[in-house]
Order: structure tokens, then sequence, then C-alpha cells
């Protein structure tokens, strides 16, 4: 029944963003539709041709070409760590959510269970995680779990919070709404707060998964074998400037195509209150 | 166009109904004092009071979404505990769920009570056409008018062909041109449907327009101040209806009461 109604959603969502993509091509300028893009390549570009005029080394600030040929030549190698990485992330971010989801409706569900461990949640949040790296890889070692660890904890708030704040601001008038229809609690999760707290819970992984990608990375500067982080400490070590930002971008590529990912996840299974506007 | 739908409206007893709020302070609020009325199946009745009159708690009551503190009603001769199957209710916001579309918002009824989606989806449409909305199920909310969604909103509690007909202000959000028309709609609607309605309004032109009685509530305690039997033939006509002498008695006779309950104060 519950996958049903999400599924009808998506449905939704499909056709109707076939039909505004549409209108809104006819409506926006070339210039306005890929002005973003339009000024990454000037900056690209600047960067490229000022880094010879100002006589820098390849050593000091490699040019975007040059970080761009060393990505292709040495793909094999940055793909190896990248498996590594994410792994890591995938792990950390999952188990996030599995907690991170149930955690939530708990909270929500219970007036007890908020007032004893929301307050907690949020006073933990102000620990910075990233300092918790090192008392990490002393009690779980050089392996996955650090990072995996690392990575979870990062993550998980923002996946509380939002599912928690989601399903709070639903309009308690739709709730009677459907409870006036003969609604059960199963059914007005299923028909109603879930649907409602999609859009917060989706906002919530985008901001986790991004987390999660620094918090495997933080993991593997502190201690670690394999795994982008790791290769970064290498390249630096060896003054290996141009792998260090092929690093860089690898890194950020990363968690651009996980964030990508989790919108095409959202895209088909919830629906945007304001797409038709 | 002018399928006639039947339905039986349903009898509703209301007896020595009390409703007491708590508030922080642990003050007791009475909404609602020892209230007892009866509407007869098929009736329209409208209650108009001040704001905080607790004429949404009656409602609110009616629907069985809050308990009564004493006493109880019986729908059909049922005492409520819970939300009546037969019930169906107008809230003042259309309420529509922005991911769902026209058809699939007024059929949610029908899918939480697991009845036969196929049979109803005709049943929707001819409902929509009704109401202006036909060709409209494959839109959705966000492409509509406040008025359109009010429509689809009264379609939704219509579908599962109410016994009594719950409505909460139902056109309080609406712009003043988009409430004349409403209330005409409403007019046309409900002689096809003829079930019992109790619409909750500020209005009192609305309220003499549409109805077969109307329940003036005084302010805090509420109790019903005036049981007002509107006898005026149908079809009533809303642009003729400020010409018309028996129409502005009975605006008269409520006005009358409100000013007395110092509710509205001439100057």
């Amino acid at each position: 029944m519950a996958s049903t109604d999400i599924a009808n959603v998506g449905e939704a969502q499909r056709t109707r963003g076939q039909s505004m993509s549409g209108k809104k091509r006819t409506r926006r300028g070339w210039l306005d539709r890929y002005s973003a893009l339009l000024v990454g390549v000037v900056l690209v570009g600047a960067w490229q041709i000022l880094v010879p005029l100002s006589g820098l080394s390849e050593f000091v600030l490699p040019t975007p070409l040059a970080i761009g040929k060393r990505i292709v030549s040495d793909a094999s190698l940055l793909m190896a760590h990248t498996y590594v990485t994410l792994l890591e992330v995938v792990f950390g971010f999952a188990i996030g959510v599995l907690m991170g989801v149930p955690l939530a409706l708990f909270i929500f569900y219970s007036k007890a269970f908020e007032r004893a461990i929301y307050p907690i949640l949020v006073g933990l949040q102000t620990v910075p995680k990233i300092s918790l790296a090192p008392i990490l890889v002393l009690y779980l070692g050089y392996g996955w779990a650090p990072k995996i660890v690392l990575a979870f904890l990062i993550s998980f708030f923002p996946i509380v919070i939002s599912t928690v704040v989601g399903l709070q601001s639903l309009d308690k008038n739709l709730v009677n709404l459907v409870r006036s229809m003969g609604a059960n609690e199963w059914q007005t999760f299923f028909k109603l707060r879930l649907p409602a707290a999609l859009p917060n819970i989706f906002g919530g992984f985008k901001v986790a998964v991004s987390l999660a990608v620094i918090g495997a990375v933080i993991g593997e500067y502190v201690a670690a074998e394999r795994g982008l982080g790791y290769l970064q400490l290498q390249a630096n070590s060896q003054f290996d400037t141009t792998l260090n930002f092929a690093t860089v971008v690898t890194i950020s590529a990363l968690g651009v195509i996980l964030y990508f990912i989790i919108d095409v996840i959202e895209a088909r299974v919830s629906y945007k209150r304001d797409a038709g506007k | 166009m002018n399928v006639p739908i039947r339905s039986t409206g349903a009898a509703v007893e209301i007896s020595r109904l009390s409703k007491v709020y708590e508030t922080r302070e642990n003050d007791e609020v009475v909404a609602i004092e020892k209230v007892d009325l009866r509407f007869e199946p098929g009736t329209f009745v409208a209650v108009v009071g001040p704001s905080g009159c607790g004429k949404s708690t009656m409602l609110s009551l009616l629907a069985g979404l809050t308990s009564a503190s004493t006493g109880d009603i019986a729908i059909d001769g049922d005492v409520i505990r819970k939300p009546h199957p037969k019930i169906g209710v107008v809230f003042q916001s259309d309420l529509l769920l922005y991911w769902r579309t026209v058809l699939d918002n007024v059929l949610l009824p029908i899918e939480i009570k697991k009845l036969d989606l196929a049979r109803f989806r005709l049943r929707a449409e001819e409902l929509l056409a009704q109401v202006g909305l036909e060709g409209f199920g494959n839109k959705y909310p966000s492409e509509l008018s406040g008025g359109m969604r009010q429509r689809v909103a009264i379609c939704r509690a219509l579908i599962q062909e109410p016994g009594l007909l719950l409505m909460d202000e139902p056109f309080g959000a609406l712009d003043a041109l988009t409430r004349e028309q409403m209330i005409m709609d409403m007019q046309a609607m409900w002689l096809r449907v003829q079930n019992t309605v109790v619409f909750i309004t500020h209005g009192i032109d609305e309220a003499v327009f549409l109805a077969d009685r109307v329940l003036v509530m005084s302010p805090r305690p509420g109790r019903i101040d005036l049981d007002l039997k509107i006898d005026m033939p149908r079809p009533r006509q809303w642009s003729a209806i400020h010409e018309n002498k028996e129409f502005h008695g009975y605006v008269r006779q409520i006005r009358d009461i409100f000013e007395a309950r110092g509710v509205l104060v001439a100057h």
C-alpha cells in the first residue's frame, strides 16, 4: 500500500517535470540557463592563462589542464582509491539512514523519548565529529571501521533533524482530515505524514551524503593505507602538487555524483510543492 | 450534468453536550455548555456565531475528532466515539494533498476506507463535472485557483455520499466574488444531494441564504441563543436576495441577537 502511493508520487513528478522543463526552455534564454557553467569556464580559463603568466612553478600551482591530464593518466590509481573511499561513504551514510530515520520516528511519536533524547542529540552535535577521528583510530585501528563510523556520525545528525522537522511541520488540520475519513495511524503515516515529509527528508540526505564524504576523507587523513585521503597525503609528502589537486577534484566529483544520485532518487519518489511555480 | 445523486440524510441527535477545555494554567474553559439539538434527516443547518463561541468545537465533536466532556452525539442512532463512516468534512482551507492529482485527492476517502476505487472513479469524475471541473482530474492542486481547490475539497467530502456533511467556514478563505459563486453552487449541489448539512460560518447572509435552520451561538460558554427556521422557497436567487424582505427579516433577527450580546456594536 505504501509503496504504491509513493510510486504514484514519483509518476506525478516525472510527467510534470517533463512538461515544466519544456516550458522553461522556451521562456528562458540560452545565456540564462548556462550562466553558472559559463562563469565556471571563465574562472578555470583564467586560472589556466594566469598561472604561466605569473611565473608560478607547476609544483606550487599546476594548471587545470595539467590536473586534467594527470587525472586521465593516473585514472586507474585514482579509481582504486576512489572505490575505497566510496564504500566507506556509502556504508557510513547507509548506517546513518538506517539508524537516523527510525530514531526520528521514535522522537516524533514519543514525547517522553523526545524529551530524553533530543537535547542530548543537539548537545552532541556541538562536538566536532572530526576531532573524534584520532580516538576512533585508536579504538578501531587502521582499516575501514573508523572511516565508516566517522562518515556515519557526521551524516547521522542532519538525517535525524530533517526527518523530525519534516514530520513535525505537517498541518494539524490535514491529520484531522484523514482521521475524519476513518484513517488509522498506519494509513495516516503512509498516505500523509511520509509523503509530506519526503522533501525535508531528502534535503537532509543531500546534506548528509556530502558530509559523509568529508567524514571518510578526514578518517583517511588520520590513519589509512588506502583511499583518496591517503592518496592525497602521499602526494603531499612527495611534493606532487598535481596529483594532490587531482585528488581534490576526484573527492569533489565523488560528492557531487552522490548528491545527484540522491537527487534522482528523490525525483522518483517525492514531489516538490513548488514544482509548478 | 444533472444526474441526481440521492443520499439519504442522517439524523443527528445531540443531548446534554458539553465540552470543557483545560488550559495550561489549569483553568477550565467551557467551550460548549449543555446543548440539546436534533437535526432531521436532509436538513441544511447553518451555525453562526462570533469567533471563539465554540462553533468549531461543535463541528469537531460532530466529526468525532474530539470527545465530549459530558453528553453525547448520535448519528442515525449510533453514539459516536470516533469519526462516523457516514460523515464528510470540508474545512476552511482546502487541505488538498499537493502530491496527488485532483482525482486522487477526491478518491482519498475511498482509498482509506479500502472501497472499490474503479467504481468510485466514475463518480469522482461526475462530481468534478458538476462543479465545473470537468477534465481537471489529472491536474495538480497547485495548478488550480483557490475557488477551484475548495470545489475539489467539497467533491472529496461528497464522494462517499455522506449522510452528514460538516462544513467549517468553507468559504472563509475565498475572495468575495468567488465566495458568492460558491454559495450559489453550494445550493445547487445540495439540492441534488439533499443530505443533512451542518454549515459553520461567520457570514449571516450565506447562513440565511443556504439554510433551512440557522442556529445562533452565544460567546463563551457556547449555547444556542436562537434557533431560527428559514422558510423561503428554493432555489433561492442570490442576486435577488438583497431586495427580498423575508431575507432581510431573518438577517435582522440574527443581527439583533449579536447586538444584544455586544458582538456587533452600533455607533
